[in-house]
């Protein structure tokens, strides 16, 4: 799922300054998980920002919190909130980067302010509650070739023929030596397997095209419909 | 190809005579004379220098020049080290290109330490090769005249091709394996990083003994007490025996600054012949950045 976490208040605070009419948006998807950016924290959110500008001797801005099933999706987006739009001025998304410039294009002569730093692709530890990075969207999986462990994402260098000199009993030298070493994290998991062979096998430089961006991804399955 | 010399530290290599190799830093200057200095010290005891791309992501001087300012000033072949860490696959083909066309002999692969334990840790890492994929580029380069893409090459570059080695990585299987899949792309000497023991050199050369490639072993002396304990503390696989320790402690508390250097000379000297007489080795690469006229000292106190 996408990782995002909430921005410093006082960013949000900077930026909603001087709008009277503000949209605070939720997303139930991924962010919801993360607890940045769902229906109850769109609540808290409108919460502070009346609260700071009542501190301030301002008066509250008129603010409505909702949370919409995901943000990303157009068609979602439009139905829940074209009945509501007419009667603010901007939009606070606490979706992902994708909900702010969804929203952001369908309703262009609005400013839209994005509440949350959109962080990563990550797995949940949900008994630990800890995320962690796992894709970077690369477009060009190996991760047959690397027992499932991905060195694009988890290697510091993104190394296709690592490990480098920088670890130490299988930790990385970057991050301050919390982070496990990819590349022995391979070795061991191949060796388990009896594939060494993998390990030892040389991956010629990456066609860096795979993730030339923007991306986009249905004309092919169109073409395929039409045809 | 590999095992064909293209230069005087190849040649030596290749004719079994012992070779030691030396190494400078380009610093944050536009100053080379300290560089130059540096390389007319070592001349008299080591065959080639190996002149440093932004170590530990410092933003140095370009290596380029100074391998090439050495080469032409002080008499000394170079050993370029390039890093993948800071250009792309495009800027590498441009600066192996110029390399040649200067007349440098030998690159040394390295991937290069992340930017974010440099001087500049915001910077964006590039890695768009790492040492593998560039040993693979330059050898295309090398033996097919063409680039990545086999666009040809006119007049293509000549270069021996060193690799990096880590002798006390931990766990160790992996660092050889990596090493066996450059040695397979062809390469033509290992330079490793430093060990403080003979038996620390004895294990690395036992394990890669099957790549037959030649080794220098690395060995670098302390400059003071805290340089030793800041490499004991921070730089990964770094082993210093508590015997070293003591010793070079010990010359601290009772003559400073000077007895310091003696006992550098001392220890380094044992354990240079150690390595000489007791391993495999091709030689041994000494570092001793900002103070290398304490290389020629060792050497000849070792009596190689």
């Amino acid at each position: 799922m996408i990782i995002a976490k909430p921005k410093p208040l006082k960013d949000v605070f900077e930026m909603t300054k001087g709008f009277d009419r503000l949209l605070l948006v939720g997303c139930d998807g991924c962010v919801s998980v993360t607890q940045a950016g769902g229906e109850r924290q769109a609540e808290v959110l409108k919460a502070l920002l009346e609260m700071e500008r009542r501190v301030k001797g301002e008066t509250a801005p008129k603010a409505k919190a909702v949370s919409i099933l995901r943000q990303c999706d157009r068609q979602i987006a439009t139905t829940a909130l074209n009945p509501l739009i007419d009667e603010y001025d901007a939009i606070v998304c606490l979706g992902c980067g994708v909900g702010v410039q969804t929203l952001a294009s369908l309703y262009p002569s609005k400013p839209t302010f994005p509440a949350n730093d959109t962080m990563f692709l990550g797995m949940h530890d949900t008994k630990a509650d800890k995320f962690y990075e796992m894709c970077r969207a690369c477009g060009d999986c190996l991760l047959h070739e690397t027992g499932g462990i991905c060195p694009i994402t988890r290697c510091a260098k993104s190394l296709l023929n690592g490990p480098c000199g920088g670890q130490s009993k299988g930790k990385c030298e970057v991050g301050g030596g919390k982070n496990d070493c990819a590349w022995v994290l391979i070795y061991n998991r191949l060796k388990e397997r009896n594939r060494l062979d993998l390990f030892t096998k040389f991956r010629p430089p990456r066609d860096h095209r795979f993730s030339e961006h923007p991306r986009e991804l249905g004309d092919e399955a169109e073409e395929e419909v039409t045809a | 190809m590999t095992g064909e010399a293209y230069g005087e530290l190849m040649r030596q290599i290749n004719s079994g005579k012992f070779v030691f190799t030396g190494e400078l830093e380009p610093v944050k200057t536009t100053n080379l004379k300290e560089v130059i200095e540096g390389a007319k010290v070592l001349k008299s005891s080591v065959v080639a220098v190996n002149v440093t791309d932004n170590p530990t992501a410092f933003g140095y001087m370009n290596a380029l020049v100074p391998s090439y300012v050495i080469q032409k000033e002080a008499g000394v072949e170079a050993v370029y080290q390039m890093t993948t860490r800071d250009r792309n696959r495009l800027a590498l083909i441009s600066d192996v290109l110029a390399a040649s066309t200067l007349g440098i002999k030998n690159i040394l692969v390295l991937t290069g330490d992340h930017t974010t334990v440099g001087d500049t840790p915001q910077a964006k890492p590039v890695f768009d090769l790492d040492s593998a994929t560039f040993v693979y580029m330059l050898r295309k380069m090398m033996d097919e005249g063409v680039d990545l893409n086999n666009n040809k090459i006119e007049e293509p570059p000549k270069f021996n091709i060193g690799i990096a080695a880590a002798p006390n990585a931990d766990p160790l299987e992996p660092e050889i394996l990596k090493i066996e899949r450059k040695v397979k792309l062809g390469v033509d000497f290992i330079q490793t990083q430093c060990v403080y023991g003979v038996d620390q050199a004895k294990s690395f050369l036992d394990a890669a003994s099957y790549l037959n490639t030649p080794i220098l072993i690395g060995v670098a002396p302390f400059k003071s007490v805290s340089m030793m304990e800041w490499m004991v503390k921070f730089v990964p696989g770094i082993k210093v025996p508590e015997e070293i320790q003591g010793r070079i402690r010990k010359a601290k508390e009772t003559g400073g600054k000077e007895a310091v250097y003696e006992a550098n000379i001392d220890i380094f000297a044992e354990l240079m012949k150690g390595i000489r007489k007791t391993t495999g080795a091709a030689g041994i690469h000494a570092m001793a950045i900002g103070f290398e006229w304490i290389i020629p000292k060792i050497i000849e106190r070792a009596g190689l």
